[in-house]
């Protein structure tokens, strides 16, 4: 092999670059944290599956016909009636959004506009 | 040789845009008379030690290679991947993304698509992948491979010579691959199975058992010398002597030896002399290593050091202390960046200093060789020379960068600088034609034979084309550049496209313009054309 | 040719299937989420190191530095670091505007031929396609670290907010995601519709376009349209990049798996094809050399003597000329050259 030096050195940076999630968590390995079960109810309004990969898309409807179409309620798939509201319909059984919300979002990096005009149950409790 | 069509009729068929319905592994090659070049004689490959494939000629249907050929080409293959990183990576890299595609003369003076630098590659890539690959074998075509056959050849023999080395597509690459590195190798494979061109093998012969590349003598040298030296005291007045062979000086000027014999190159000769003289350099030429010029190169890399391995035992024999280079393109690619790999570690050489300014010439501190602009560009910045520069004022100058010292060197302001000074009338050509975007004349790296006059006039066309703009435009009569070939060459392209526009040597406008001592009053430049202000009737 | 695109077509379409079938169908969750990707990804890297070694086992015989600039010479004249290097450092720096922007390909030129005239005009479409597909897939690789990396770093972070700041949708759409589809289809396009380039493209062209396509359509998808659940796709990443690899038990979505299956094939695909000019670009003498051939001597390991016509040769053959012309005759030098041989 000619030029050695500069190639171990290129195939150190391939690895090392290619291998970045692995450094990024060495010594630091840990459980994924999970959310926060709900506090209360049994079923949430739609099953947990769609819920998981569907609830930013609901929550951006139920904003959009709540407020500029004065749609209020929605009706889940089994065929029950809820308000269409986070803070009282959602964050009433899942009761932190540190806990439930946020552990997920920070592990996606994802930060929803949704608390920057709604208050976090956590802040509501403060006030009391 | 068949007829040339007018100008205006040539380019005719030229498409830039439009591509054949075929794919281009089913075209194929025609050897029609003005396209393509004449065989070698089988006599220069026997007495140069090559093998050879007898008397025969491109256009013959069935060419007579030799029963292995296949495994000898593949073997060869093989052994040039293993030595050139370049040519193994090239091959590997390509995108074919087709940014090279309209840099090539040739393509845009033929329209032939496999003329696109890429596609020019791909002539041996496809093989690479037909032949060593297992993947390339599976897929075939949809890989890009295909089967080595006689015509592959044949292809391959017409292309990697429509190919004059320029690596104008090297400098759009976004990898910098260079088809110039790929020809070099292509010939060589070629050159296994004794396929060569009689034109650029003819000067090695010459260049090998004589000096030059004509097979001039030494005392033929001489005479052409002295025939010279004889032009410039009618002109200036002036007795110059040349000293040859001459033990002990301090430098060794070596330059191509079309500069002894041919027009315009001796011209640029006689700059060469009247400025040694002007400045009293204590230099010697040879009439051993009489060639500056390479054109092994065109053919082989072993017949490249074969060829200049001279200068280097001269230099020894001489006791010089450096060495300086005249004007010439390949000549310098092969200086430039082969010799001090092939012929260092110098240590019996010094490094070159000028010896009227005393400038150290550092960037040549390992080689000691130094190129004819450098060193008069020094002087002029230093104010050693006399300069007239309106002796020059019957000529509209324009400069052609050629291929090799740009884009292989990168010498471009040196010759400018000079030309500034000594000339007046001085335009760039349109800038995306010059510098290192600057065209092949059309001819180099040895396919400047007659009969391959359509291809180079094709070839040439779109150098020719800048300088008919600039002609037009600023009335431009002088086309001046810092080469042998191109003072050959362009000149032959002159005469078929702008036919008003003559060839100079850089050093022969130096020439008219030097204020020697004690010269008369000069009427006539080097050429006895009347000087401005001296033309008849005045 | 249009045969190499319905060939490439057809390829990608079994790609699509294999998964759809393995996953949706037979269920091998396994297979598709941790075998493949654990073998890609050796067969990646691995082919990777194994063409850098296989192309260093040939030497750069010569120094055969492509000077698009002046060359360093006397010291009055404006030397162009980056267009002729003569150090180490300037030959770094014009790597760098290589690898990063192009540089080269920023200087393309169109060439036509109007009557008898040849004009040159800026095309820069190319160096554009090229860039916003190249930056758009380095900063989606970057970004995709989230899935792989626990705790999220800052840096993570703050790109996605950048790459998503025009919140379009919900979730929001990535820039970047645009910007590469824009240059993707750019780059096909300009393969379809222009003759030269049509007509130098094989399979082998269109194929890794198309899968990169495929690759980023199925990622926008599973992002924008027939979502996924990411707290599983998390689980299965990061359980990969730990060593403890574990098959999420919430499903996942098929649409996820035809993405990771088609991120597996080009991992593959990469190192025996044209897409190694990412490393191959580095080793590129025409660059990656100094312009020092003067000052500095390259050395050829496999450079061997040739035998040449000496000088004594020479002069005998042409004594009676030599001295008939009165130039010099050196039998000195014969005495000594033949002493030492």
């Amino acid at each position: 092999m000619y030029n050695a030096d500069k190639v171990i050195v290129g195939i150190l940076v391939l690895i090392i670059f290619f291998t970045t999630p692995f450094w990024l968590n060495y010594k630091r390995v840990e459980a994924l944290p999970k959310p926060e079960r709900a506090e209360k109810g049994e079923k949430c309004i739609e099953d947990t599956a769609y819920m998981r990969a569907y609830h930013m898309k609901l929550l951006d409807e139920w904003r959009n016909e709540k407020v500029r179409e004065s749609k209020i309620y929605y009706q889940s798939s089994d065929g029950r009636i809820y308000l269409k509201s986070l803070q009282r319909t959602c964050m009433e059984c899942h009761r932190s959004m540190a806990n439930f919300c946020g552990r997920c979002h920070a592990m996606f990096a994802v930060k929803p506009d949704c608390w920057k005009c709604h208050i976090a149950p956590e802040e509501v409790k403060k006030w009391r | 040789m068949s007829k040339l069509p007018k100008p205006e009729e040539l380019i005719k068929d030229v498409e830039l845009h439009k591509t054949p319905v075929q794919h281009w592994m089913d075209t194929k090659v025609e050897f029609k008379p003005g396209k393509f070049l004449f065989a070698v004689d089988p006599q220069v490959m026997e007495d140069l030690g090559r093998p050879h494939l007898g008397k025969w000629q491109p256009y013959e249907e069935k060419w007579p290679l030799p029963e292995d050929w296949k495994e000898r080409i593949l073997k060869a293959i093989r052994q040039r991947m293993e030595r050139f990183r370049s040519f193994k990576l090239f091959m590997d890299i390509c995108v074919r993304c087709g940014a090279c595609a309209d840099k090539c003369h040739f393509f845009l003076g033929t329209g032939d698509p496999k003329n696109m630098p890429v596609l020019r590659a791909e002539l041996i890539r496809s093989i690479i992948k037909g032949e060593f690959s297992f993947f390339g074998k599976l897929f075939g075509r949809f890989a890009g491979a295909r089967p080595l056959t006689e015509d592959v050849i044949k292809e391959w023999y017409y292309y990697f010579y429509q190919c004059t080395e320029c690596r104008r597509c090297s400098v759009f690459c976004p990898y910098g691959i260079d088809t110039a590195e790929v020809t070099i190798i292509m010939r060589e494979i070629l050159h296994e199975l004794g396929i060569a061109v009689d034109w650029t093998m003819k000067p090695v012969r010459f260049s090998h058992f004589i000096g030059n590349h004509i097979g001039l003598q030494p005392h033929t040298i001489k005479e052409n010398i002295e025939y010279l030296l004889s032009d410039i005291a009618e002109i200036t007045g002036i007795n110059i002597e040349v000293p040859i062979n001459r033990k002990g000086a301090e430098v060794l000027f070596v330059t191509p030896s079309a500069d002894f014999f041919a027009e315009p190159g001796i011209y640029t000769f006689m700059g060469y002399v009247l400025l040694f003289h002007h400045i009293g350099l204590d230099y010697t030429i040879s009439t051993y290593a009489s060639e500056g010029g390479n054109f092994g190169y065109f053919n082989t890399l072993e017949f490249a050091k074969k060829l200049h391995s001279k200068i280097y035992e001269e230099a020894k024999r001489l006791k010089v202390k450096w060495i300086l280079g005249g004007e010439c393109g390949h000549m310098w690619r092969v200086w430039h960046q082969y010799h001090n790999t092939w012929f260092g570690p110098f240590d019996y050489l010094e490094v070159p200093k000028s010896p009227i300014t005393g400038t150290v010439f550092e960037h040549a501190k390992s080689h000691k060789v130094v190129h004819i602009c450098e060193f008069t560009a020094d002087l002029i910045a230093h104010g050693k020379l006399k300069l007239d520069p309106s002796r020059n004022d019957h000529l509209i100058v324009t400069f052609h960068d050629s291929c090799n010292t740009s884009r292989a060197m990168g010498i471009f302001e040196e010759p400018r600088f000079i030309l500034r000074h000594v000339c007046n009338n001085f335009v760039e050509m349109p800038e995306n034609t010059i510098r290192e975007k600057t065209f092949c004349c059309g001819s180099g790296s040895g396919v400047n034979a007659d009969e391959y006059m359509e291809i180079r006039m094709r070839g040439g066309f779109p150098r020719a084309n800048a300088v008919e703009y600039v002609h037009k435009t600023y009335g431009v009569n002088t086309l001046a550049c810092i080469c042998a070939i191109d003072r050959a060459t362009l000149s032959a392209l002159m005469r078929y496209w702008v036919p008003s526009v003559e060839v100079a040597g850089l050093h022969e406008l130096v020439g008219n313009a030097l204020i020697m001592e004690g010269e008369k009053e000069r009427t006539t430049d080097l050429r006895y054309r009347p000087l401005k202000g001296y033309e008849e009737g005045q | 040719m249009w045969n190499d695109l319905f060939v490439s077509i057809l390829a990608l379409i079994i790609l699509i299937l294999v998964p759809l079938v393995g996953v949706g169908l037979l269920g091998l969750d396994y297979l598709f989420g941790i075998v493949i990707p654990y073998l890609a990804f050796t067969i990646f890297i691995g082919g990777l190191i194994y063409r850098m070694i296989y192309w260093a086992k040939s030497p750069q015989p010569f120094k055969i530095t492509t000077t698009c600039g002046q060359q360093k010479s006397l010291p009055w004249i404006k030397h162009s670091r980056l267009e002729a290097p003569a150090s180490t450092w300037e030959v770094g720096l014009r790597m760098f505007f290589e690898v990063f922007l192009f540089r080269s390909l920023f200087r393309n030129l169109r060439a036509d031929l109007v009557g008898k005239r040849l004009v040159y005009g800026s095309a820069k479409w190319l160096w554009l396609g090229a860039i916003l597909f190249h930056l758009g897939f380095f900063i989606i690789i970057i970004r995709h670290l989230r899935f792989f990396v626990h705790p999220v770093p800052d840096f993570i972070t703050l790109l996605d907010e950048i790459d998503g700041f025009f919140q379009l949708t919900v979730p929001t759409l990535y820039v970047s995601d645009i910007l590469i589809l824009l240059g993707l289809v750019f780059l096909l396009l300009r393969r379809l519709v222009d003759a030269k380039v049509n007509y130098i493209s094989y399979a082998s062209d269109y194929f890794p376009l198309l899968l990169i396509i495929a690759i980023v359509v199925s990622g926008i998808l599973m992002r924008i349209f027939t979502k996924v659940d990411l707290y599983a796709v998390k689980e299965l990443a990061y359980g990969l990049v730990t060593f403890k690899p574990v098959l999420p038990k919430a499903e996942i979505g098929v649409i996820f798996y035809v993405h990771l299956f088609l991120v597996s094939s080009l991992a593959v695909y990469f190192p025996f094809s044209k897409l190694v000019h990412m490393i191959g670009i580095f080793f590129s003498p025409t660059r990656n050399l100094p312009n020092d051939n003067r000052m500095v001597r390259h050395v050829n390991p496999w450079d061997y003597p040739v035998k040449y016509r000496t000088y004594c040769e020479w002069q005998e053959e042409f004594r009676d000329v030599l001295e008939e012309a009165g130039i010099p005759i050196d039998d000195d030098w014969c005495k000594e050259t033949q002493k030492k041989a």
